[in-house]
């Protein structure tokens, strides 16, 4: 299966190999900064680039390549869905995972990289588990450890994986017992220019933060269950209970996991809570162009939009723009030519606009595409599909546990082609 | 490290000295700062350089010259190494666990640490459990290459493995098989066979992880480890069941004949494997299916004829058209029907959860294994799960994009040209929006997305798709420009209607500022007008003209080649588009200088009067032109062409050679031939065989012996022929066999256990055509495994919570397999029985034993909650119609994934279909042309107001019907009919079904219209009885309560009646309500109380049905609606159905 892995940083750095069979040379990325070289962006190298005798499989994260070595037929996903549960894994360790946070901890990391996998093979990919086989740096440990020199590999061994809930740790105490769920919603779509929508659709997680003592079971369930179209679960979750009573039923995982997540049917139409009204124009044999954008809120069940930002990669053209926002700031960079405007809250008395002009190259030919605008947002105490939690029970254990339930709506890939 | 920024300036000195040295390593960044390798080590370092009997050793290694050992130079550097080695050989662990630290931190970084292996080796005892885990990680990155030294580790995992505690077995059993010394073989060999019969399951999946590791040290030894896979395959923990198949998919995927005893036992483990495993069982099992059993497509035109095809067909199936059933009626003395074997459906009932799972990996290996496996029909439910895959990391979505277009353009070659079949490739169709292109995008997804796009356009959909390409024409990635305009011209090619369309636009590219556009359009074009040159002279002039422009030499060859080959159509034009291209010969590029060459023949041999001396010019120039192809080319041309005396045999046919007519060029997507690679697997994707890739085997012609699966029954039980069933218990006590199984070990086995107990039963049934002596034997032994059954059931008694859970889906399953199997009402006492052993434990044993074994009186028993497993019994009343199967069983299969109204998917609640074939026209009336229709019960695709019905017609005349449509409809105010599309004609003998939607806005009123023929018309009416008016709907039992408490007064209409004594079971009154009403049955605490929901389908109120049933057989119907007159006629119809 996997055969090895290399880190590789933007500038084409290895800065971490870990080899679960007989050692690969590293000249093998070579054949990775090919493609990486022909790609140009970093985005656009092929996840699968076959060398004469391995195959390489990356995945691109926070800005490093995670370069899987294969040697044999292997579905491609199983790598990648592994790679990204490593860079999860990573994440969930040491909060985020960048290049100085690796090498600052590569020990763990190795110990890390050594229990996920045998042989190339996943053994323990559950966070839980691992976080017992080798725990976590904290600021705390890492000073008692100075002073009494135990150490970050847990010296019980964990009984995680051999137990028939191996998501969750066992004998797990809090003094507050809580269990909070967020209920994230984002919408894609796409605007057209006239701002009637070509596709929207809603993606929807509940990620949850569990902090119950003991092995609690808990049942979950919703006002309106018929609303999720297509839905995916964490392991934990009773599939047969979901089936026939439309309940979530599960003992849940230590800490934060991500319970479900789904998809809201094409079919009900979705509410799209703002519009951009746009004036974006070149001209011909000038070397000025309009650029005028007014966001405004829409469909937003009284609720107030944060957050916005409006992006935009303008035609390589533009040598440059004055802009005047109404509220908020903008930058446009010359020379990736893209304008970023962090709007903020979108007040409905008075909308916030971005107006000016663009500078365009002088003699050259007016671009044929106007810009698409791609629009963040946030609101608060809304699932715009209309989802609604009904309660939350627990089973199993005897105290009386703090539960919360938070909504949010966002935008996922929203864009408004111009 | 936090610490380290603690610290006060000075101390961090060291480090920047560090620095310094490392610059000189090529790996490390150049750019100043000291690199954080050091700066993890240094506040160790510090510590001892405060601690004064430390002191030394740290500060030579910092005085150490540069680290970077290189291969073989290790030995140039002693003394950074002395000061690790020193601190290996000490007492205190901390010293011990920095050095260790700091090795890995070297390894990690790719540097050379073999010449420690003594000094690390040593402390492979050590106490302190990370110094041990560390000395593990350096022994295994180099054993290999020390492998003297690497021995003296051995006695300690030796020791190890007799270890007490079986983590700690394990961790040395791991850590042994890794280290890669072809000596200690043996040892493996030896640690491997004794772990494999380890008695905890976390040992045993060592040795599982073991076995392909000392495979590839030693492939001598395969046999002794087919043996160990063979022994561990046997085992029944979720924990082995995955690393012991990639161990046998590693080590002898050609022993596919390990599986047969196992296959049940995986298929039933599969749901609780953890996420890796189930990929490579999945995988496996695919492979494994497609050696086993019969393909489900082969017969598939028979199934549409016979009623066999209820099973696995659909009414898209049905809707066919004549073609296939022409085929099916002379196929179908020859062929018998096609059953499929109850392994197989175990197979794919199995895994469709799975489609749900979080792990890609996982969705994609249902996916795979669905198009790979399943009837056509069923295919569809991947489709959801992959377009939710889209949402995921960029890398997942050009996998998933890849699979996707093979799996459009598969859907589309499959069904040939028969323009009837598009319903087949419609899996994606629904989502084509989701395969919409966003700016952000990376490049290769938007031409994978643009590829999926192309795959799933069509007649209806084209305008749309278009309307897109039009936007992404626009785009400022020229690449996906350029993709964009292959896409058009394969549109265009594809789909006959918009090929001017296209072609319009693309000529309007031509005028595109950007060259690149209007080389690529040039280039689709000449392959468009191919197809049709003799109407677009004025496109080819227009390209001409554009020779003056556009450099990109694809382009220019394309227009040359262009002029030379329609040379007739712009007579005037061509020698002067060579003249031009004469005098800029040397100039050109050589595939354009090709293509001068050819033009310059072409019109030498059409209009030789006007390009003689050009021509010999350009031969000229050719002939000392740099490149050879092209001498040669223009050598070769000169001779066919220009007469002499000795090439005259050749030159009369020049004309034949060179204006022959050439075929149109297929414009088709690059993956059109990857699906002979097993789809999600790393060769499909590479387009190119992979190393240590598994062929996927064609369809047997004749299955195998499916016995092979059958496992030896338990010495427990008495019953000695019907293995099938019994066997399936076995997986039901595997997890609590474990070492530590505690409470959920119970929960989901038990459930596939049942399921697929009731499922092989009733399948088998079927695969024994069902006569009627068999039938005798089956209730038979039916018997004897409903004993063995309540023995098991004192055994589960005290698991009874867990098990209450799983009541309602085995009631499903059930139901669904009922319907499979002719054989129905015995399987279905059959997953009653179970359901109540967990219902009342209380009750002994044998009670059930008493119970008569006939198939009329199990349903007697009291059963309270089985959601719905009436609705799937074939209503007893009423024959049963193919048709209906059909809807069923698809129905049940499909319902797990989905809970939407969406065409593909038959509404999940109302798997039954209603009243049976009804006539329309009779035989006689209809001059030989026969109608029926039926109530199909699932929501008509185009408006989910409306009924729909599925209209079948035969034609049982000796002359083809042809032009069958609806005439002008005489409706009623307010009732609307969407008419079936013409059945274009109706050959003699066959028979075909059509859907249409009837919106009989809530009343009972009759539909009436005309059925014309090109001949005839035939006044005919539908009437809806009441419950067709409705669809169920889901409620739980307190919304029903809530809603039942606003539905009072006038719209509650109550009767009271006796059931007679035929119709106290819950399955026969449940099955009598829901074939009668179109209604969702409620969850109902209370045991002798049935509660059924639906809603009107034009005004959606709710329709609520109680019926309280009393032991005595006296009972109240209630109905709650706000429409009355509904309301009264279906308690009429209900109370009706009920005494009858």
């Amino acid at each position: 299966m996997i055969h090895s892995l290399f880190l590789i940083n933007s500038s084409g750095d290895i800065f971490l190999e870990k080899h679960w069979k007989s050692v690969v040379s590293r000249s093998v990325c070579d054949y990775f900064f090919e493609a990486q070289e022909r790609a140009t962006e970093a985005e656009n190298v092929p996840p699968v680039i076959p060398t004469p005798h391995h195959y390489l499989l990356s995945v691109y994260r926070h800005k490093i390549f995670f370069v899987a070595v294969i040697q044999t037929e292997v579905p491609p996903l199983f790598v990648i869905e592994f790679l990204h549960r490593v860079v999860d894994t990573f994440q969930d360790y040491f909060g985020v995972c960048s290049e100085p946070v690796i090498k600052d901890n590569v020990v763990v990391v190795y110990e890390v990289l050594e229990e996920m996998l045998d042989n190339g093979f996943p053994l323990a990919t559950e966070s839980n588990i691992l976080k017992e086989l080798i725990k976590p740096p904290t600021i705390l440990r890492t000073v008692v450890n100075t002073i009494t020199g135990s150490t970050n590999v847990g010296d019980q061994l964990p009984t995680g994986q051999l137990s028939v809930v191996p998501w969750r740790r066992t004998g797990v105490k809090y003094t507050n017992n809580e269990a909070y769920f967020d209920v994230i919603e984002e919408i894609d779509a796409i605007i057209d220019k006239s701002g009637s929508t070509i596709t929207a659709e809603i993606q929807g997680v509940i990620d949850a933060c569990v902090k119950l003592t003991g092995m609690p079971d808990l049942t979950l369930s919703f006002m309106n269950p018929r609303l999720l179209d297509d839905v995916s679960f964490h392991p934990c979750v009773r599939f047969k209970r979901w089936e026939s009573e439309r309940i979530l039923s599960f003992i849940p995982p230590d800490g934060n996991f991500r319970l479900l997540s789904y998809h809201v049917s094409a079919q009900n139409l979705v509410a799209i809570p703002v519009y951009v009204k746009h004036n974006i124009s070149f001209r011909d044999s000038s070397s000025l162009g309009r650029f005028e954008i007014t966001v405004g809120p829409k469909q937003t069940m009284g609720k107030t939009i944060e957050g916005v930002t409006v992006t935009s990669q303008l035609p390589r053209g533009v040598l440059n723009m004055s802009l005047v926002p109404s509220q908020g700031a903008h930058t446009f960079d010359p020379v990736t030519k893209m304008l970023s405007w962090d709007v903020g809250k979108i007040n409905p008395q008075k909308l916030p606009s971005l107006k000016g002009t663009m500078s365009l190259q002088a003699g050259a030919s007016k671009p044929d595409e106007n810009p698409t605008i791609n629009l963040q947002f946030k609101i608060q105490q809304l699932a715009i599909s209309g989802l609604k939690v009904n309660r939350l029970d627990m089973y199993g254990e005897k105290y009386k546990p703090f539960k919360g339930i938070k909504y949010m709506t966002k935008a996922g890939k929203f864009q408004v082609r111009t | 490290m936090q610490r380290f920024l603690q610290l006060p300036g000075a101390a961090v000195r060291p480090g920047g000295r560090e620095a310094d040295q490392e610059a000189a390593s090529p790996v490390l960044a150049p750019e100043g700062g000291a690199p954080p390798w050091y700066q993890a080590l240094q506040p160790e370092e510090l510590r001892w350089l405060q601690a004064p009997e430390e002191d030394t050793t740290p500060e030579e290694s910092l005085e150490g010259p540069c680290p970077e050992p290189g291969q073989g130079q290790s030995q140039s550097q002693p003394l950074r190494h002395d000061d690790l080695k020193a601190m290996l050989d000490t007492n205190k662990d901390s010293l011990k666990l920095e050095a260790m630290k700091r090795i890995v931190a070297m390894i990690a970084r790719g540097k050379n640490a073999s010449d420690l292996f003594p000094a690390v080796v040593k402390n492979v005892a050590c106490k302190n459990i990370e110094v041990k885990k560390l000395v593990y990680v350096y022994l295994v990155r180099y054993a290999e290459e020390q492998q003297d030294l690497a021995l003296l580790s051995i006695s300690t995992f030796q020791r190890g493995l007799k270890d007490p505690n079986q983590l700690i077995r394990a961790s040395a059993l791991r850590v042994l098989s890794s280290i890669r010394v072809p000596i200690i073989v043996p040892i493996m060999m030896l640690a491997i066979k004794e772990a494999a019969s380890d008695m905890s399951p976390y040992v045993r999946k060592t040795a599982a992880h073991a076995i392909p590791k000392l495979y590839s040290l030693d492939s001598d030894q395969k046999d002794q480890l087919i043996e160990v896979i063979e022994k561990l395959l046997a085992d029944k923990t979720t924990l082995v069941a995955g690393s012991v198949v990639m161990a046998f998919e590693e080590v002898c995927p050609e022993r596919i004949d390990l599986i047969h005893k196992n296959y049940r036992k995986l298929c039933n483990l599969l749901i609780d494997v953890e996420e890796w495993g189930q990929v490579v069982i999945i995988s496996m099992l695919t492979r494994y299916a497609r050696t086993q059993f019969l393909s489900p497509t082969q017969n598939e035109s028979l199934l549409e004829e016979n009623s066999e095809k209820a099973f696995y067909g659909s009414e898209e199936d049905e809707a066919k058209g004549p073609g296939s059933e022409e085929a099916a009626s002379t196929a179908l003395p020859t062929r018998k029907p096609y059953v499929m074997d109850p392994d197989h459906r175990l197979l794919l009932r199995n895994t469709k959860p799975l489609l749900q799972s979080r792990s890609a990996a996982v969705v994609m290996a249902v996916a795979q294994l669905y198009f790979h496996l399943a009837p056509k029909a069923e295919v569809g439910v991947i489709a959801k799960a992959l377009v939710r895959l889209l949402r995921s990391h960029s890398e997942v979505q050009y996998v998933v994009l890849q699979n996707v277009a093979t799996m459009s353009i598969k859907r589309r070659v499959s069904t040939g040209p028969r323009p009837a079949l598009v319903v087949q490739q419609g899996m994606f169709e629904p989502y084509l929006k989701s395969f919409y292109i966003r700016s952000t995008d990376p490049t290769q997804i938007k031409i994978l997305k643009l590829e999926v796009l192309t795959n799933l356009a069509n007649e209806t959909n084209i305008p749309t798709v278009l309307r897109e390409f039009q936007t992404y024409i626009r785009s400022m990635d020229k690449d996906f420009v350029a993709a964009t305009i292959q896409a058009i011209g394969r549109c265009a090619t594809n789909i006959g209607r918009v090929r001017d369309t296209c072609l319009n636009g693309l000529v309007q590219l031509l005028s595109n500022r950007d060259e690149l556009v209007v080389a690529e359009s040039v280039v689709v074009i000449k392959k468009l007008l191919q197809m049709q040159p003799a109407q677009h002279g004025e496109i080819i002039k227009h390209l001409a003209k554009l020779t003056d422009n556009i450099q990109v030499p694809m382009a220019r060859a394309s227009i040359l080649w262009l002029i030379g080959e329609y040379c007739e159509h712009v007579p005037r034009i061509a020698p002067d588009v060579l003249r031009k291209m004469a005098k800029s010969f040397t100039a050109e590029e050589d595939i354009v200088k090709l293509q001068v060459i050819n033009l310059a023949a072409k019109l030498y041999l059409t209009n030789s009067k006007q390009t003689k001396l050009l021509t010999q010019y350009v031969l000229s120039l050719a002939k000392y032109d740099q490149n050879y192809d092209i001498r040669d080319r223009a050598r070769f041309t000169r001779q066919l062409i220009v007469p002499s005396e000795q090439g005259g045999a050749l030159s009369r046919h020049a004309k034949k050679l060179f204006l022959a007519p050439k075929p149109a060029p297929v414009l088709e997507s690059s993956f059109k031939d990857r699906d002979h690679f097993q789809l999600g697997s790393l060769s499909h994707l590479l387009n190119a065989k992979a190393t240590g890739y598994q062929e996927l085997p064609d369809w047997p012609e004749e299955a195998p012996d499916p016995s092979v699966r059958n496992v030896e029954v338990p010495e427990w039980t008495k019953c000695s022929n019907r293995e099938k069933r019994k066997e399936k218990e076995k997986p039901f006590y595997s997890d609590s066999e474990g070492e530590s199984g505690p409470t959920e070990s119970a929960d989901s086995d038990p459930e596939s256990e049942s399921e697929s107990e009731s499922k092989s039963s009733s399948e088998s049934g079927s695969g024994e055509s069902s006569s009627e002596s068999d039938n005798e034997d089956q209730e038979e032994d039916e018997e004897k495994g409903r004993s063995s059954e309540s023995e098991q059931s004192e055994e589960e008694g005290k698991k009874k919570k867990m098990k209450k859970r799983k009541k309602v889906p085995e009631g499903q399953e059930g139901g669904s397999s009922s319907d499979e199997g002719s054989d129905s009402s015995s399987s279905s006492s059959e997953s009653e029985m179970t359901s109540e052993t967990e219902e009342e434990q209380v009750e002994p044993a044998s009670w059930r034993k008493k119970t008569p074994p006939s198939s009329k009186s199990a349903p007697a028993a009291k059963e309270v909650s089985l959601l719905d497993l009436e609705d799937f019994t074939p209503p007893s009343v009423q024959p049963v119609s193919p048709p209906t199967v059909v809807s069923t069983s698809l129905a049940a299969d499909l319902e797990g994934l989905t809970l939407t109204d969406s065409p593909l998917v038959p509404s999940l609640l109302s798997p039954v279909s209603g009243a049976g074939r009804q006539e329309l026209l009779h035989r006689v009336a209809g001059e030989g042309l026969a109608v029926d229709y039926t109530f199909s019960r699932q929501p008509f695709s185009g408006d989910p107001h409306m009924v729909s019905v599925h209209i079948h017609f035969s034609n049982s005349s000796d002359t083809p019907i042809k032009g069958l449509h609806v005439g002008t409809p005489k409706l009623p105010p307010g009732i609307s009919i969407q008419e079936f599309p013409e059945i274009e004609s109706l050959a003699p003998g066959e028979s075909t079904t059509v859907v249409m939607g009837i919106n009989f806005c809530d009343s009972t009123q009759a539909a009436n219209f005309q059925l014309c023929t090109q001949t005839r018309q035939f006044y005919v009416s539908i009437q809806p009885p009441v419950g067709e008016l409705m669809a169920p709907v889901f409620l739980s039992e307190n919304e029903f309560k809530k809603e039942q408490a606003k539905l009072t007064g006038m719209n509650e209409i109550t009767e009271k009646l006796t059931l007679p004594d035929t119709c106290r079971s819950d399955h026969i009154v449940v099955q009598k309500v829901t074939a009668t009403a179109n209604l969702g049955r409620v969850p109902c605490g209370t045991s002798d109380e049935y509660r059924f929901a639906g809603r009107t389908l034009t005004s959606g109120s709710l329709v609520l049905l109680t019926l309280d049933a009393r032991p005595t057989g006296a009972a109240q119907l209630t109905v709650n609606s706000e429409k009355m007159v509904i309301g009264t006629m279906l308690v009429k119809d209900v109370v009706q159905a009920l005494t009858q």
